[in-house]
């Protein structure tokens, strides 16, 4: 694909996150004041300083007021935008671009959804009128149609299959354990979330992630700029995001194993952050587990595994916090739970807190240090073989090659 | 070239509810056979639709006109027989009417239709009747439906006598909106019925110049009991020319009965028989029929095309439907909804649009590459041609399943929601749900069809569509929720 991206054009200079899960006690409008809040300080400024603001929401809110009226903006542009569980990063990327661009000195993406307060559980939908004959399975469902898939395609047992799926999540459970704003602090015996009560096909309640209320944001900066408000800026190396032409509901050819828009868009990340050997190169990743088959597929798609080896992997503890390539080292949408239109700007966080080392201790990732310098966040909308799929890559490095500017 | 009958289909629903499940829940009552239970998917509609298909399953004449009779409509002011109309993907010049009402209007429907109509129709009978829980009409009462395609000529069976008696009387009653039915004590009816249905009944016979000896099946239908019993006694046919009439297996389907047995017969019958079909309902009818020399080839082409006939839908059905998932069903037995949102009423102008594929079942094949494409699109996913499509209705293509899952977060007024890929025979993939099933059973590389639904209502609006089912012939024994517990 040829994008040509941005490499090292923009950095982002401050970060915020609320705590993920049920806040009863706050609403769209205290999420959003305290992310973006806790952003602009983070990089030494105010709210108000910022020139544009990019809003990544799915069903709390509509319009760029929905940002400017709780902080109070005063004529500013903001846009929001939309891209299902991917919105938050697609807020992300077009404030990148912004600024980029030249048209801004400053831009926020932040991302929020407030999903506690419908009185229904799980996701629920934003479609326009049909015509009925939509079949209407829930998002467990959808993506549960992974999990049997692998398990023929590669030759593991249903038992052995339902394993590595409780270890996927186990591993989230420990890393959110660590993690004062993840919805769910708590590890869980392999036991328990094996028997847990299913929810669609082979997945239980702990294969799905965290329903929840949460906010998070960022401030972009030309990363020529970036040292004037920060010390340790993370400097953008690649942003790619594809939608797919939703193949997989009617094509016979789609075997439910794999994502191609996440293969096209890590290709795509790959070529633009000059990777080529993502499980080397990356020292960690934040990827879209919104159910644990997804995390095993992505592990293939992404590059890290080879075809059909993810699985041996996730039971070696390759992906764990200590392991060769930390992954959800903050618990994921698992463990953190999952408000769609934060989820893609709460990974960034994530990479913002363990490549610059801040990090609380019991969770700093040790793969960080020369040479291993960049991370990876995955985000992905929709639904096995009909989705879109964005793939960014940041580090605390500048190259000195990209230093025209 | 004679006219009358050409073909003919039926459709009994795959669940059967035993009356001893009523029996045991409700602590007394009959406890011998079981009567046929439309799905938590299914209406008059469906169920019409469903026999509309098998009558239309081999080559014959192309309606012209669409009939469906019903004392159950899913509809008032609005007519069905558009729906299955579309449902069949019958041509758009093709008329379609409901004959709305009491079970006698099916009999007049059929009566109006074989006494001399110019061009071909299909006419439509359906049922689905419930009552009160532990009452003879729930427990003796059955769903289902029956199709007669009728033709100026190429007849397999002729009317060639009939009579009918009318009398005003109260026997059975209900008033617009009520859900059940209300009868008088039994024996002031079939005081009334008696000599109602022997006045037809002659009359009928000396109009098609015959006697009760030349009769080779009869057929006496009715709702009154003890009427049609007392009526079947005493007609003087000999007693192996009386029709079965299904009941005990069944249960007694309404407006469907006298079809259901007629084509039953039909599927037994030799050429140059006579058939007299004797109904009760608000007076009586009498049709007296006369099988032709084309009745054979009729008879082979349905077996060949694996149209199932009466005999093999009474002898099959699952039989273990729990008494509590019925009332369920009925909206006797209310039970706690999803914490989801309720599902959305499909928009009158999308659903016009897309008429061809949610009613017909439809696909866009692609003209350049060929391609198929489920629901239909206008660019193609394999050669991105544009607008190089055709229309191919593929209700009548089975497939295979690719995977499966089931889904239990999903709405639905029976849970869990089983959803299917299918892949179809000679291309096309499309996702839906799959019905009359058992999850348990479920695999990978099972065969289906499709069969016309109702998903669900909302709003009072009824969203009809297409699921998948297992073709017959897989073996049937586990447990869901819908089912007994195991004894």
């Amino acid at each position: 694909m040829p994008s040509r991206g941005i490499r090292d054009q923009v950095a982002v200079i401050g970060m915020g996150c609320t705590r993920f899960g049920e806040l009863w006690d706050m609403g769209i409008d205290d999420l959003l004041t305290d992310a973006a809040t806790e952003a602009a300080s983070s990089a030494g400024m105010s709210v108000h300083d910022i020139d544009a603001f990019w809003l990544g929401t799915m069903t709390s809110g509509v319009c760029g007021v929905t940002l400017s009226r709780p902080l109070k903006l005063d004529y500013k542009p903001v846009t929001r935008v939309e891209n299902y569980c991917a919105t938050g990063s697609e807020a992300f990327r077009n404030a990148c671009y912004a600024v980029a661009s030249g048209a801004y000195d400053t831009a926020m993406a932040i991302g929020v959804e407030k999903l506690k307060d419908t009185g229904y559980s799980g996701l629920t939908g934003i479609r326009p009128v049909g015509d009925g004959t939509d079949p209407g399975l829930s998002s467990p469902a959808a993506f549960s149609f992974l999990a049997p898939s692998y398990a023929h395609k590669y030759g593991v047992e249903k038992v052995q299959m339902k394993e590595v799926m409780s270890r996927i999540a186990f591993k989230n459970h420990q890393n959110g354990a660590r993690n004062p704003r993840a919805q769910f602090q708590k590890e869980v015996s392999m036991e328990t979330i094996t028997k847990a009560p299913l929810v669609a096909g082979e997945l239980g309640v702990f294969d799905c992630s965290g329903v929840s209320d949460g906010s998070a944001a960022a401030i972009i900066c030309r990363a020529a700029d970036a040292h004037k408000y920060c010390d340790n800026p993370l400097y953008v190396k690649a942003l790619s995001f594809v939608a797919g032409p939703a193949a997989g509901p009617i094509d016979p050819n789609y075997d439910y194993t794999t994502f191609e828009e996440v293969v096209r868009s890590a290709e795509d990340a790959y070529a633009q952050a000059g990777i080529t050997d993502p499980r080397a190169q990356l020292a960690m990743a934040e990827v879209h587990d919104c159910f644990t088959p997804t995390e095993l597929v992505l592990m293939e798609d992404l590059g890290f595994a080879e075809r059909g080896t993810a699985w041996k992997e996730v039971l070696a503890g390759t992906f764990d916090r200590d392991g060769e390539l930390p992954v959800n080292p903050d618990g994921g949408l698992k463990s953190f739970g999952h408000p769609i239109g934060a989820s893609g700007l709460r990974m960034l966080f994530e990479c913002w807190l363990q490549l610059r080392g801040e990090a609380p201790p019991d969770r700093q990732i040790t793969t960080v240090g020369p040479g291993r310098t960049l991370g990876l966040t995955h985000n992905l909308g929709g639904a096995p073989g009909e989705g879109v799929s964005f793939v960014g890559i940041v580090g605390t490095e500048r190259d000195s090659t990209m230093l025209a500017d | 070239m004679a006219a009358g009958i050409v073909g003919w289909g039926s459709y009994l629903p795959y669940w059967r509810l035993e009356r001893s499940a009523i029996a045991q829940v409700l602590g007394s009552g009959p406890t011998k056979g079981s009567r046929a239970v439309a799905s938590f998917d299914e209406d008059t509609t469906t169920l019409g639709t469903e026999a509309g298909r098998r009558a239309l399953a081999v080559t014959g004449p192309s309606p012209r006109d669409l009939f469906f009779s019903t004392p159950a409509p899913a509809y008032l002011d609005k007519t069905s027989a558009t729906t299955i109309h579309a449902a069949l993907g019958l041509d758009r010049s093709c008329g379609a009417y409901d004959f709305v009402g009491s079970s006698r209007s099916a009999v007049g429907m059929l009566l109006s239709v074989l006494g001399g109509a110019s061009r071909p129709s299909l006419s439509i009978l359906a049922d689905l009747r419930s009552g009160l829980a532990g009452g003879a009409e729930e427990r003796d009462a059955g769903d289902g439906a029956v199709a007669f395609l009728c033709a100026p000529e190429g007849a397999v069976v002729e009317l060639i006598g009939r009579g009918s008696a009318s009398d005003e009387f109260l026997d059975r009653w209900r008033v617009p909106g009520e859900p059940d039915s209300h009868v008088w004590e039994e024996r002031f009816g079939e005081e009334q019925y008696v000599p109602l249905a022997r006045e037809a009944f002659a009359d009928a016979l000396k109009d098609a110049g015959l006697t009760e000896s030349d009769i080779d099946h009869a057929i006496v239908a009715g709702l009154h009991v003890r009427a049609v019993k007392a009526v079947a006694s005493g007609l003087g046919v000999a007693k192996e020319a009386m029709a079965p009439d299904l009941v005990a297996a069944v249960g007694n389907l309404g407006a469907a009965q006298a079809g259901l047995a007629l084509a039953d017969v039909l599927e037994r019958a030799a050429p140059g028989q006579i058939i007299v079909v004797l109904s009760l309902a608000d007076g009586a009818d009498a049709l007296v029929l006369r099988t032709t020399e084309s009745l054979p080839t009729v008879q082979a082409a349905y077996r060949s095309a694996g149209v199932p006939t009466v005999a093999e839908q009474v002898a099959s059905g699952r039989s273990d439907l729990a008494y509590a998932a019925f009332l369920a069903w009925r909206g006797q037995l209310h039970r706690e909804p999803p914490r989801r949102p309720d599902p959305e009423r499909p928009g009158a102008p999308i659903v016009h649009r897309s008429e061809s594929w949610k009613y017909a079942f439809a696909a866009s094949t692609c003209m350049a590459c060929g391609f198929r494409h489920m629901p239909p699109t206008r660019v193609c996913l394999s050669c991105k041609a544009v607008d190089q499509m055709q229309s191919e209705r593929l209700a009548d293509v089975p497939g295979t399943v690719a995977t499966f899952t089931i889904d239990h977060l999903a709405y639905s007024m029976a849970p869990p929601v089983i959803g299917v890929i299918v892949d179809f025979d000679g291309g096309g993939r499309y996702r839906c749900e799959l019905t009359d099933a058992k999850a348990s059973e479920l695999a990978i590389g099972d065969r289906v069809a499709m069969t016309f639904r109702r998903v669900y209502t909302a709003q009072g609006v009824h969203n009809y569509f297409w699921k998948a089912r297992p073709l017959p012939g897989l073996g049937q024994a586990s447990t869901d929720p819908s089912t007994k517990a195991e004894e």
